[in-house]
């Protein structure tokens, strides 16, 4: 990636910069930034189409950069959602875009990554806020509303106020029983839902390297609850092996230069109740065929598990097991505003995939050594 | 930017996009239904005092989690034309500027105003309470250009017709 200025910059500035027609950028500055992926669902997706309509746009600026995900009322829930993700798949056909359909594919963030169209380095321009999950592999994913997404789709790049960038430092190592989860939880707590606002977290320090992709990928997932417009780890030898055969575009690491602007932040880092139901959801078809081939599936039904095929379902309160007044939940989903889940009247707990397999056991939250 | 209208406050820091369109509507696609289910899961009675020209005005980081424009849609298809906050989340306020909706962050006017006051807007820096004047952080010159194109549709419509 070449850029042209010699000012120390962050790893997001960075990326900005080679993505943008600018010789130099600062924080607060607007900028026009070109997209390597575009990326929308069922949802997103037909608001999107209409919009780029308006525009008087016919042809979307490059097909082989374009991808639609049907995830998010998948199997459909009603006729109107069935609607919605036979527009998305015509839509794709006629633009011949990638297209992942029903039984296809999975949860958009998780499928792209294991689908290689996540590179370091590269700009994806998501219609869904959790598109900052790519930041897990160092790429600068961010969420963008479907008009966003149209423009997106026409021109191939998005007007963007370039953020500063808070550095999560993470020291020492997780003990028994902590992810990831926990991490990103204990900096949402720390910064609070609007910490992150108009900025992007660099996640970076051992603690970070420490860390697995699948607790990478939950991290970043969930920059964008503290507001920020991405969450990002330098990419490392753990990335490019994961992207080895897989990536669809050359990439090389990068990360922030010395004495680039920072703020700072230091962070440490059976079967089922009676009266408690459980839910699994692998997050894409892939996964959900490793878990079978490893006899989990098996497992998890033996123990009365119900295992859904990959959707969004729930977690925004979709269809696929929304809550009743007076129920609570602990999900290892990635919001617990009030009514997401279903009822407003109903509780959500985020927690840690151990956590919410006691909790299923236990039919209340118990630390997971109490059943282990 | 300009617009001005009759003031409605809605309280809370941290107001999110479930709560203002809760995810269940989001496969509704006619406007007016959409307006129908506008802040479904925080305050349905809000609804009923949304009447002609609406200026919102909210508190701190309004519109957090979900890119879902319904929200939006349903607060067009309401009346809304401008919303006076404290502060906004990020990728809603990029929804207002895309779609044509007058947003400014000033906390003082946010302070100032009441139910039915009147309210204008001028996005290149200031909000009028009941004829006293506030200043407002300017939006930078390309927002500027995206309000007085209409929004991110017309200025993406001009630009492919050059």
């Amino acid at each position: 990636m070449p850029w042209r200025s010699s000012l120390p910059h962050t790893l997001a500035e960075k990326i900005l910069l080679a993505h943008s027609d600018v010789d130099e950028l600062r924080p607060g500055d607007v900028v026009t930034v070109r997209c390597d992926v575009v990326m929308a669902n069922d949802v997103s997706g037909p608001v999107a189409f209409r919009a780029m309509e308006r525009m008087g746009a016919t042809r979307v600026f490059d097909p082989e950069r374009v991808v639609m995900v049907a995830d998010h009322f998948v199997p459909a829930k009603d006729a109107r959602s069935a609607e919605l993700q036979r527009r998305l798949e015509t839509w794709s056909r006629e633009q011949g875009v990638a297209f992942y359909g029903q039984g296809r594919g999975g949860i958009e963030h998780t499928l792209l990554c294991e689908e290689g169209w996540v590179t370091p380095g590269s700009v994806i321009a998501g219609g869904d806020s959790h598109t900052c999950t790519y930041g897990a592999l160092g790429s600068f994913g961010t969420g963008l509303g479907s008009t966003d997404i149209a423009s997106c789709l026409a021109l191939g790049s998005f007007w963007q106020q370039v953020p500063e960038t808070i550095a999560v430092e993470l020291d020492g190592s997780p003990g028994e029983y902590v992810t990831g989860k926990d991490v990103i939880l204990a900096v949402l707590a720390e910064i609070g839902v609007g910490g992150g606002t108009n900025a992007v977290l660099e996640f970076r320090g051992p603690g970070a390297e420490a860390l697995s992709l699948d607790e990478r990928l939950a991290v970043a997932n969930m920059a964008v609850e503290a507001g920020a417009e991405t969450g990002i780890f330098p990419a490392d030898e753990s990335v490019r092996q994961y992207l080895d055969g897989r990536a669809r575009w050359e990439w090389r690491p990068e990360r922030s230069d010395d004495g680039a602007e920072l703020r700072q932040r230091l962070l440490a880092g059976r079967s089922v109740d009676p009266g408690t139901r459980a839910i699994v959801v692998p997050a894409t078809q892939a996964i959900w065929r490793e878990a079978a081939a490893e006899g989990l599936l098996d497992t998890f039904v033996e123990a009365g598990v119900m295992v859904s095929t990959p959707t969004c379902g729930a977690c925004f309160g979709g269809s696929n097991g929304v809550l009743a007044a007076g129920e609570t939940a602990v999900a290892t989903t990635n919001r617990n505003f009030r009514g997401r889940m279903g009822s407003p009247e109903a509780q959500v707990y985020l927690a840690n995939a151990w956590v919410a397999a006691a909790a299923a056991v236990a039919g209340e939250l118990v630390h997971p050594r109490e059943i282990a | 930017m300009r617009t001005d209208g009759t003031a409605v406050r809605v309280h809370g820091d941290d107001l999110d996009t479930d709560v203002m369109y809760p995810g269940a509507f989001l496969n509704i696609e006619d406007p007016a239904e959409m307006a129908s289910h506008l802040f479904e899961g925080f305050d349905p009675s809000l609804r009923e005092r949304l009447e002609g020209d609406t200026i919102l005005v909210v508190d701190r980081n309004f519109g957090i989690g979900s890119s879902r424009e319904h929200v939006l849609v349903a607060m067009k298809a309401s009346g809304v034309r401008g919303i006076v906050g404290k502060s906004f989340a990020r990728i809603f306020f990029r929804n207002c500027a895309n779609l044509g909706l007058a947003a400014v962050r000033c906390p003082e006017a946010v302070d100032a105003a009441r139910d039915r006051s009147r309210i204008a807007i001028d996005t290149a820096g200031t909000v009028e309470v009941d004829g006293r004047q506030f200043e407002a952080p300017p939006a930078p010159p390309f927002l500027l250009e995206l309000g007085a194109a209409g929004g991110l549709v017309e200025w993406t419509a001009a630009r492919l017709s050059r």
